[in-house]
C-alpha cells in the first residue's frame, strides 16, 4: 500500500484553502457591497485620514493613516447618498451632477480632492467660494453616504454598488428634443 | 422743477422729444425712461461698417460680465462680477486705469447667486456712484478718488440673498431689490438714503400691506389687485416669508408722476403645487413712491406663477399716440412673451401682444387683467410636462430694449426656448436653492435659440426680426441716426440698421456678449462705442461656470439648451471701445 496520503492531503488541503481563499474573497467584496448595519456608526472624527489636498507633501508621503469610510463601495449606502443628495438640496446647487451653482460632480475633476476624506471635509467644513458648512447639521454617518454617492457620480465607486441613475426627467434622444 | 443732478431730465420722453443728449451715459438705462436711445449722430448707417477697436481693457475676471460701462465726463466707470471691483478708467489716456475700488465681498457668496456671479453696473449721481454687492451690501464711492463714502448691509446670504441689480437714484433715495427668488428668499424693494446709505424704507414683496407698503393711496386698476393683505391671504399659511419675489431688475421713474416702476420676481418654489393661491405680490408690476415706497398700483402679470416669469424685466416709459391719443404708457416686454403696454399712471393694459412662441398661456383677459393660463402646462407633482413654451428664462429675461425715437420701435433682444418640468417636493433649508423642479430646455421653434427682433409697440407686432444661433442675452443701444447695436453669446459685436435689420457691421470679441453696449462723447469729440465681453449669466453658466454637458438638468436646465456653447466661446472678461478711424 502506498502511503501518498499525506502529500495528497496537503495538495488537497493546499487546493481546499485556495478555494475557500477565492470564494471567500469573492464572499467578502460583495459582502461589503450588501453589508447592512443594523446600529449607526457613532461618530469617528478623529479616526478618518487626514484629509490632503496637495499632492505635494515636503519630505516624502507619509503612510495612510485612519480607517476608511464605512460607506465605500456600499450599496445601501450610496443608494441612500442619492436620496440625502435631493433631501439636503445637493442637487439644487449641482444638480444631477452637471453643476450649475455649484462646480460639476461627475467630471472626476474635484477642486478640494476626491478621496472620501477629501468629499467629507468638503461636505463638513464648506469651502471658501461657495460651498456651504454641513457640519453639526448632517450627521456623519449621513455623510459617509453621501461621500460615496458624490463619489459614485464620477465612476469612482464600482458600478455593482452604483445606483442607476433617476434625475425624474425620462430621458429623451437629441432627436426628441429638437 | 428742480435742476436735474445728472443726466436724467426732469420731464418724460414723448414720442417727438427725446431727453437732450449730453453724450454721457450716466446709468445704465440711460436714463429714468430706460429708453437706451442716443442722439449721438457721428456714427450712422453708412459709415458704421468702419468701426474700429479704439483701445481695450481686461477686467481679470472670468464670469459673466453683465454690466454697462457707464461715462461721467472724461472717465469710464464699470463693475466687475463678483468680486465686483469698480474701476475708473481715464478716457483721455486709452482709458488708463485711474483707480478701482474694491468693496471686499464675501466669497462664500459665490455659492448662494442662483445665475452665475454677475453684476449689472453702478450708477452716478452727484459725484457718486452706486452700486450693489453679490454679499448683500450697497456701497456708495466718490467718482473722482475711488474713496467709499458708505457701504450698508441690506441683506444675509444665510437667507440665501444675494444682489446684481442697478440701483436707480431718484431725488434724494437709492433703490434697490435683492435677488433669490430660487433660495426661498423674502423680496423687497429698498430705498436709502442718498447721503447716509441708511435703510429709508422697505417695500416687501409680501406679507401684510404694511410690510409691501401699501397703504390708503393704493389704487390698483383690476378687481383682482384689491383686497386686504392679500400678500398674506393668497399664499398658504406662512408660504409668502420664504416665497421669492425679489426686486431684482429694472427700476424706471416717471418725474411728473413721481412714480417708480419695477417688477418683482417668481414666487418660491419653482414648484407651484405647493404654493396654491395667487401669490401676491410675486411677479407683479409695481407703481411707487420713491421717497417713501408707498405702493400707488400694482399689477400681477402672473398669478400663480407656474414658470419662473419673473416679473422684473425694464418698463420702458415713452409717450405714444394710442387711437388718436397721445398716451403715457410703459412698454414692459415680459418673460411670458408678451409686450405688455400699460398706462402707466393708472396701471390699466391697453395691450398685451406677443413677442415670442408661447404654449403656457391664451392671452391677457382685457376685462379681468389676468393671464389666462394653459392647464395643461402647469408642472406639479406626479407628471412630466413637456413643450412648455417659453422656457423659464422667458422670451426674455433680464437684457434690456431699447426704444427709438426717430422709428417709433423697440429693440428687443430675446430668447427662442422650450422645457420640460419634472415637479419634486422642495425641502427648505435657509441658504440652500428652494426650487422643487428638474428642467430641460431647448430651442423652440425654429431651431434658433436666440432672437433680435423690432417691435412696435402701437401695431403690437414684430416689424422684422435676427435669429441668432443662441439667446441674446446682452443689452442693445439705438442712436438717432438708426444704427442699432448688440452682442452674441458667440462674441460677435453687432451694428444692424434699425429701420430694415439688415447688419452693417460685427466684430469677434474674445468672449461671448452678455453685457449692456453703450455709446458715449469721448473727450475728444469723437462718439465711442463701449460693450463688456465675457460669457456667463444663467444662459452661459455652462461655459462660465465648468459645467459637465451630460447633465442636462444643470443650470437649472440651462444646460441642456447650450451644450455646444463651449464651441463657441471660452471664458476671459474684456472691455471693448469702437470708433470710427
Amino acid at each position: 500500500m502506498v502511503r501518498s496520503t499525506g502529500i495528497m492531503k496537503r495538495v488537497t488541503k493546499g487546493v481546499l484553502a485556495c478555494a475557500s481563499v477565492l470564494v471567500l474573497a469573492t464572499l467578502a467584496s460583495s459582502c461589503k457591497r450588501e453589508s447592512r448595519t443594523l446600529r449607526n456608526e457613532p461618530p469617528q472624527r478623529g479616526l478618518y485620514d487626514a484629509a490632503r489636498e496637495s499632492t505635494n507633501e515636503p519630505g516624502g508621503k507619509l503612510p495612510k493613516i485612519g480607517m476608511p469610510s464605512p460607506a465605500e463601495g456600499n450599496a445601501y449606502a450610496i443608494s441612500q447618498g442619492q436620496r440625502l443628495f435631493d433631501w439636503y438640496n445637493c442637487s439644487g446647487c449641482h444638480a444631477q451632477g452637471g453643476g450649475g451653482m455649484g462646480p460639476p460632480l461627475m467630471d472626476r475633476r474635484f477642486t478640494y480632492g476626491s478621496q472620501p476624506a477629501n468629499i467629507y471635509d468638503t461636505i463638513v467644513r464648506g469651502r471658501p467660494n461657495g460651498m456651504p458648512t454641513w457640519g453639526g447639521r448632517i450627521p456623519e454617518f449621513q455623510v459617509w453616504q453621501l461621500v460615496a454617492y458624490v463619489r459614485s457620480l464620477s465612476g469612482s465607486e464600482p458600478s455593482a454598488a452604483t445606483p442607476g441613475r433617476s434625475d425624474g426627467l425620462e430621458k429623451k434622444t437629441r432627436a426628441q428634443l429638437q | 422743477m428742480q435742476t436735474p443732478k445728472h443726466g436724467g431730465a426732469p420731464t418724460a420722453s414723448n414720442l417727438h422729444s427725446p431727453q437732450p443728449e449730453d453724450g454721457q451715459w450716466v446709468m445704465p438705462s440711460k436714463n429714468y425712461d430706460a429708453t437706451r436711445f442716443s442722439g449721438l449722430d457721428q456714427i450712422d448707417t453708412q459709415n458704421v461698417r468702419n468701426l474700429k477697436v479704439a483701445w481695450t481693457f481686461s477686467t481679470g475676471m472670468t464670469r459673466g460680465e453683465e454690466a454697462a460701462p457707464l461715462v461721467v465726463g472724461s472717465t469710464m466707470y464699470i463693475v466687475t462680477p463678483y468680486p465686483n471691483y469698480l474701476y475708473a478708467l481715464d478716457l483721455t489716456q486709452n482709458g488708463a486705469l485711474k483707480w478701482v475700488y474694491k468693496p471686499g465681498v464675501d466669497p462664500s457668496s459665490q455659492g448662494v447667486a442662483c445665475c452665475d456671479v454677475v453684476n449689472r453696473g453702478a450708477a452716478y449721481s452727484a459725484g457718486k456712484l452706486f452700486y450693489n454687492t453679490l454679499d448683500n451690501y450697497t456701497v456708495a464711492v466718490d467718482a473722482q478718488t475711488g474713496r467709499q463714502v458708505w457701504k450698508t448691509q441690506l441683506g444675509d446670504i444665510n437667507k440665501g440673498q444675494t444682489m446684481t441689480m442697478v440701483p436707480l437714484v431718484v431725488k434724494d433715495r437709492v433703490i434697490v431689490g435683492n435677488s433669490g427668488g430660487e433660495m426661498g428668499v423674502r423680496g423687497w424693494l429698498t430705498g436709502l438714503d442718498a447721503k447716509t446709505g441708511k435703510i429709508a424704507w422697505r417695500a416687501y414683496a409680501a406679507g401684510p400691506d404694511s410690510d409691501v407698503l401699501i397703504g390708503p393711496n393704493f389704487k390698483p386698476f383690476y378687481d383682482e389687485d384689491r383686497g386686504k393683505d392679500l400678500g398674506v391671504t393668497s399664499w398658504p399659511p406662512g408660504a409668502w416669508k420664504i416665497g421669492g419675489g425679489g426686486a431684482w431688475g429694472w427700476v424706471s421713474y416717471d418725474p411728473e408722476l413721481d412714480l417708480i416702476y419695477y417688477g418683482t420676481a417668481n414666487p418660491g418654489p419653482w414648484n407651484p403645487d405647493q404654493r396654491p393661491g395667487d401669490n401676491k405680490w410675486s411677479c407683479t408690476l409695481f407703481a411707487r413712491r420713491p421717497e417713501t415706497g408707498e405702493a400707488i398700483w400694482a399689477y400681477q402679470i402672473g398669478p400663480h406663477d407656474d414658470f419662473d416669469y419673473d416679473g422684473v424685466n425694464e418698463n420702458v416709459l415713452v409717450d405714444l399716440p394710442i387711437n388718436g391719443q397721445t398716451r403715457k404708457v410703459l412698454l414692459h416686454p415680459d418673460r411670458d412673451g408678451y409686450v405688455y403696454m400699460m398706462d402707466r399712471a393708472t396701471g390699466e393694459v391697453l395691450s398685451a401682444e406677443a413677442f415670442g412662441y408661447i404654449t403656457t398661456n391664451t392671452g391677457v383677459d382685457k376685462k379681468t387683467g389676468r393671464l389666462q393660463l394653459v392647464k395643461a402646462k402647469s408642472p406639479g407633482f406626479g407628471k412630466t410636462v413637456r413643450d412648455i413654451c417659453p422656457a423659464s428664462p422667458g422670451a426674455k429675461d433680464w437684457q434690456p430694449s431699447a426704444f427709438s425715437f426717430k422709428t417709433g420701435l423697440l429693440y428687443v433682444p430675446h430668447n427662442n426656448l422650450c422645457q420640460e418640468v419634472s415637479a419634486t417636493a422642495a425641502n427648505y433649508i435657509a441658504g440652500t436653492p428652494y426650487v422643487g423642479a428638474t428642467v430641460r430646455m431647448y430651442a423652440g421653434p425654429g431651431g434658433n435659440r436666440g432672437e433680435y427682433t423690432a417691435w412696435d409697440p402701437v401695431a403690437g407686432k414684430v416689424i422684422w426680426t435676427i435669429k441668432e444661433r443662441f439667446p441674446v442675452w446682452s443689452g442693445t443701444v439705438v442712436t438717432t441716426t438708426d444704427v442699432a447695436f448688440y452682442g452674441t453669446m458667440e462674441g460677435w459685436f453687432k451694428a444692424v440698421n434699425a429701420k430694415t435689420g439688415q447688419q452693417l457691421w460685427q466684430f469677434k470679441t474674445g468672449s461671448g456678449i452678455i453685457g449692456q453696449p453703450t455709446t458715449y462723447r469721448g473727450p475728444d469729440g469723437k462718439q465711442y462705442v463701449a460693450v463688456l465681453s465675457g460669457v456667463g449669466g444663467w444662459a452661459g453658466a455652462v461655459v462660465a461656470g465648468g459645467l459637465d454637458t451630460r447633465d442636462g438638468t444643470g443650470a437649472l436646465g440651462f444646460t441642456n439648451a447650450m451644450i455646444d456653447l463651449p464651441k463657441y466661446t471660452t471664458r476671459g472678461g474684456t472691455l471693448y471701445v469702437f470708433s470710427l478711424p
